[in-house]
């Protein structure tokens, strides 16, 4: 665990607290926010009101829980990049780049600006097509399926500039992300058949859990424009659990945060993948990469240049000359307090 | 890594991985919301979080009245209100076919944010489909003495085949247009309006071109001694009960009824993947949403509804040319919607009232309140005026008269109630009194107003709102929304 003071809730001990605060119907949290209530104070719902289920955080858990069939055993690769190429034009943003992400692990992507990150996410969620090479999805190719496809053969992923539905409510884009799950369309919503409802009364319960979940459970009724830039980014999260990955990319889901957000991110993730999912990490900061990944893999001008534990990557020389560039003090402290 | 184990959980049964505890991260202080988004919580946000929290019965018992009392309007005769130019009941029987036409055009425009020019195509091939289908002067004519169908269930008979029609021309439009975005679409869109009336007017052996098709069926019902035609026939003028009156009636069943279905796709992953298609497309498709297939859908279904509007003018005048299906159609059709306020289904209703009454009311119009006015020159230069009102709107209303307010969850109501619950609690709150401790003076908390966003229901309301009624009223997971 991480002993950084400014983390939100991180571990169970805080977790017990939560428990308990939430067993008397988070009266804290009301109480917090109504004294000041105003034209300016944002709307703030107590979820555990409405449905008192979702004060017990393992159920919350147990709701959110990846729970799809999944071919891969956990610890074998889910998705392999098999020689990867991305050219536009003269540019060469991929360049043969190969490399897996195994199921139920943390795998970090890092490297300099421009070295072909964001592509590499870009050709695996199919917003661009591999020019050579192919992207094998828990044994499937992912050769000329749509990018909406791609999220229901169970990739999601958040965006580095956050791309909510601003006019909808936190709760409302939840929803959307299930969207991949539903079977019933037009027919079933024009006449409200049963199972319709069933499927939307069941998207509505599993979204408010996962907002609950990320932590942004309290803002569910807000307008995600409103909600201010952690909260929206967590809410991306959500609305992307709620497509029910397989595999979850996070596009730099730590950018423009202080220290403690941070650390409290990397707590979130860390939950994610403990709640049985695998999530891919894009990332620049190192302390958070470092702490909260089971493997990295390094790429630069679009080759793979390492592919390793956290340690030994960031120790590689090649890593450090690339992209690292920091004293060897700061690495050591680093290492320090890394998890284990 | 850090995994807490789930023993330190105070021993829930957990199936699965461990459920360590989730983070509660701090949430942001007060006074977030920017001033320029803050609600206005003036008189039409109060009205709307009233109407809110009122139980489904309180809403019907205010509702049933208000459409009785519209539909009652043209034969009231209030004495302001009422045309002086031209017929009121066939005023409001264009009203009813204009709020049809609002109606669909919001899916496409308001809802899934897809700009159509050409709507009055679908409109055309509606009327056109029940013109060629009945009207004597037509090679197609199905209707007695050629055809075999009666003529007085001719109109009731071919209307779900104009609509078919009229659909599966949504469809033929859209599946290769629908792949072009924004004013692309629009242009498109746009020449698809001119050529469904380019072809009407060319297509001389079965539209009958310039000439039009007369003598187009209509339902005849109520036949009696003075009408042979029964009350539908445009013969069925003079009386309060004209023919208008009739259509009108008519019109507002489909109004309804289009209401109802319109609403339930708005609350379902439909209505919701139209919003995220608008709000951001690629985003919506990458959240696994097949926007492809719902931009067609709002297609295909606003061009029905414009397809039910094109028969009820068919039937009503019984008669169609092409110069009737002018592009100044389509804008006038947009424009209901724009000033009404895109995406809200009441509020494109009350555009299309405006578009199409205040023409009609300075018609003939020689003085108002005492005042002499030229009547007959305000309503010609009506598309002056209305141009000039778009642009004042744009500069201070730019969401319309009746902002948007979207409902797109059927269930989960109870969580917005209880949002404005929190916000709303007055120190006799009964239950929550516990919080009236910490509460300041409830006067404080009664200004709420609508906080942020309303959101798809109430979230704070005035001193005196009807809080605990609401919030019992509506409190179960079946409520619905209105």
């Amino acid at each position: 665990m991480s002993n950084e003071p400014g983390g939100m809730g991180a571990g169970g001990d805080v977790g017990d607290a939560h428990l308990s605060l939430s067993a008397d119907a988070g009266e804290p949290m009301a109480e917090k926010y109504l004294p000041g209530a105003g034209l300016d104070e944002p709307v703030l719902v107590d979820v555990t009101e409405v449905r008192p289920e979702l004060a017990d955080a393992a159920l919350v858990d147990e709701i959110v829980a990846a729970d799809r069939e999944v071919l891969a055993e956990v610890g074998e690769p889910l998705l392999k990049m098999e020689d990867v190429s991305v050219v536009f034009g003269g540019l060469t943003a991929l360049d043969s780049v190969t490399f897996d992400i195994r199921r139920g692990e943390i795998l970090g992507l890092i490297g300099p600006n421009g070295a072909g990150k964001t592509t590499a996410f870009n050709a695996m969620t199919g917003v661009y097509r591999p020019t050579r090479g192919q992207v094998r999805f828990d044994g499937q190719v992912l050769g000329k399926a749509k990018r909406n496809q791609i999220t229901r053969l169970g990739i999601a992923r958040t965006f580095q500039n956050i791309r909510l539905f601003n006019e909808m409510t936190a709760l409302e884009n939840v929803v959307v992300g299930t969207d991949a799950r539903h079977r019933t369309s037009v027919p079933g919503a024009l006449l409200r058949t049963r199972r319709h409802r069933q499927e939307e009364r069941d998207a509505i319960d599993r979204s408010m859990a996962i907002l609950e979940f990320v932590g942004v459970g309290a803002r569910a009724t807000e307008k995600a424009r409103n909600l201010s830039y952690g909260e929206q980014r967590r809410l991306e999260i959500a609305r992307a659990l709620a497509t029910e990955p397989k595999l979850l990319c996070l596009d730099e889901p730590a950018a423009g945060f202080n220290p403690a957000e941070k650390e409290a991110l990397m707590d979130l993730i860390r939950h994610i993948r403990d709640d049985g999912y695998t999530v891919l990490l894009i990332e620049h900061d190192m302390r958070l990469v470092r702490g909260v990944t089971d493997r990295i893999v390094v790429l630069e001008f679009g080759k793979v240049i390492a592919d390793g534990s956290p340690e030994d990557v960031t120790s590689d020389p090649k890593v450090i000359a690339a992209y690292l560039g920091v004293p060897d003090e700061e690495l050591a402290e680093g290492d320090a307090d890394a998890p284990a | 890594m850090s995994t807490s184990t789930p023993a330190e959980n105070d021993g829930a049964p957990v199936p699965g991985p461990a459920a360590p505890a989730r983070p509660r991260p701090e949430l942001p202080p007060a006074g977030q919301t920017p001033v320029g988004q803050r609600p206005h919580g003036g008189a039409g946000d109060r009205l709307r979080l009233w109407w809110d929290a009122l139980a489904r019965p309180a809403q019907w018992a205010f509702g049933a009245p208000f459409v009785l009392f519209i539909a009652l309007l043209p034969i009231l005769n209030i004495p302001v209100l009422t045309t002086v130019g031209t017929n009121f009941g066939a005023v409001m029987a264009q009203f009813g076919m204009y709020a049809l036409i609002a109606i669909g055009l919001n899916v496409v425009v308001g809802q899934a944010g897809l700009l159509d020019l050409g709507y009055v195509g679908f409109y055309a091939i509606g009327a056109y489909t029940l013109a060629i289908l009945t009207s004597p002067d037509s090679p197609w004519n199905v209707t007695q003495p050629e055809g075999w169908l009666s003529d007085d269930w001719a109109w009731l008979a071919v209307l779900p085949v104009a609509v078919a029609i009229t659909a599966m021309s949504g469809l033929v439009l859209g599946s290769p247009t629908l792949r072009l975005r924004g004013d692309y679409l629009a242009i498109v869109t746009l020449g698809f309006g001119e050529i469904v009336r380019l072809l009407a007017d060319n297509l001389d052996e079965i539209t009958g071109g310039g000439q039009g098709l007369k003598s187009v069926a209509y339902p005849r019902l109520g036949v009696t001694e003075e009408l042979p035609n029964g009350v539908f026939s445009a013969g069925n003028v003079g009386s309060t009960l004209n023919s208008g009156v009739w259509w009108f009636w008519l019109s507002l069943v489909f109004i309804i009824i289009s209401l109802l279905l319109v609403g339930n796709l708005e609350r379902s992953r439909v209505g919701r993947a139209w919003v995220a298609i608008r709000e951001d497309e690629d985003a919506a498709e990458i959240m696994g949403v097949p926007t492809f297939k719902f931009k067609l859908w709002a297609f295909v279904i606003g061009a029905s509804i414009g397809g039910v509007s094109g028969a009820i003018y068919a039937g009503q005048v019984q008669f169609v040319i092409p110069t009737n299906f002018n592009i100044i159609n389509s804008v006038l059709f947009l424009c209901a919607v724009v000033l009404g306020g895109q995406g809200n289904k009441l509020g494109v209703i009350l555009g299309a009232f405006i578009i199409v009454y205040l023409p009609n009311f300075f018609l003939g119009r020689t003085s108002l309140f005492g005042i002499p006015i030229d009547g007959n020159a305000i309503a010609n230069y009506k598309y002056l005026f209305f141009g000039v009102a778009l642009m004042v709107l744009m500069i201070f209303r730019p969401q319309g008269l009746i902002p948007v307010r979207q409902k797109l969850l059927t269930y989960g109501r109870e969580l917005y109630v209880a949002a404005r619950r929190t916000l709303a609690k007055m120190p006799d709150g009964g239950p929550q009194a516990a919080y009236a401790t910490s509460a300041p003076a409830s006067g404080t908390v009664g200004t709420v107003g609508t906080p942020g966003s309303s959101g798809p229901a109430p979230t704070g309301h005035g001193p005196d709102g009807p809080d605990e009624n609401g919030a019992t009223g509506n409190d179960t997971t079946d409520g619905g929304n209105r």
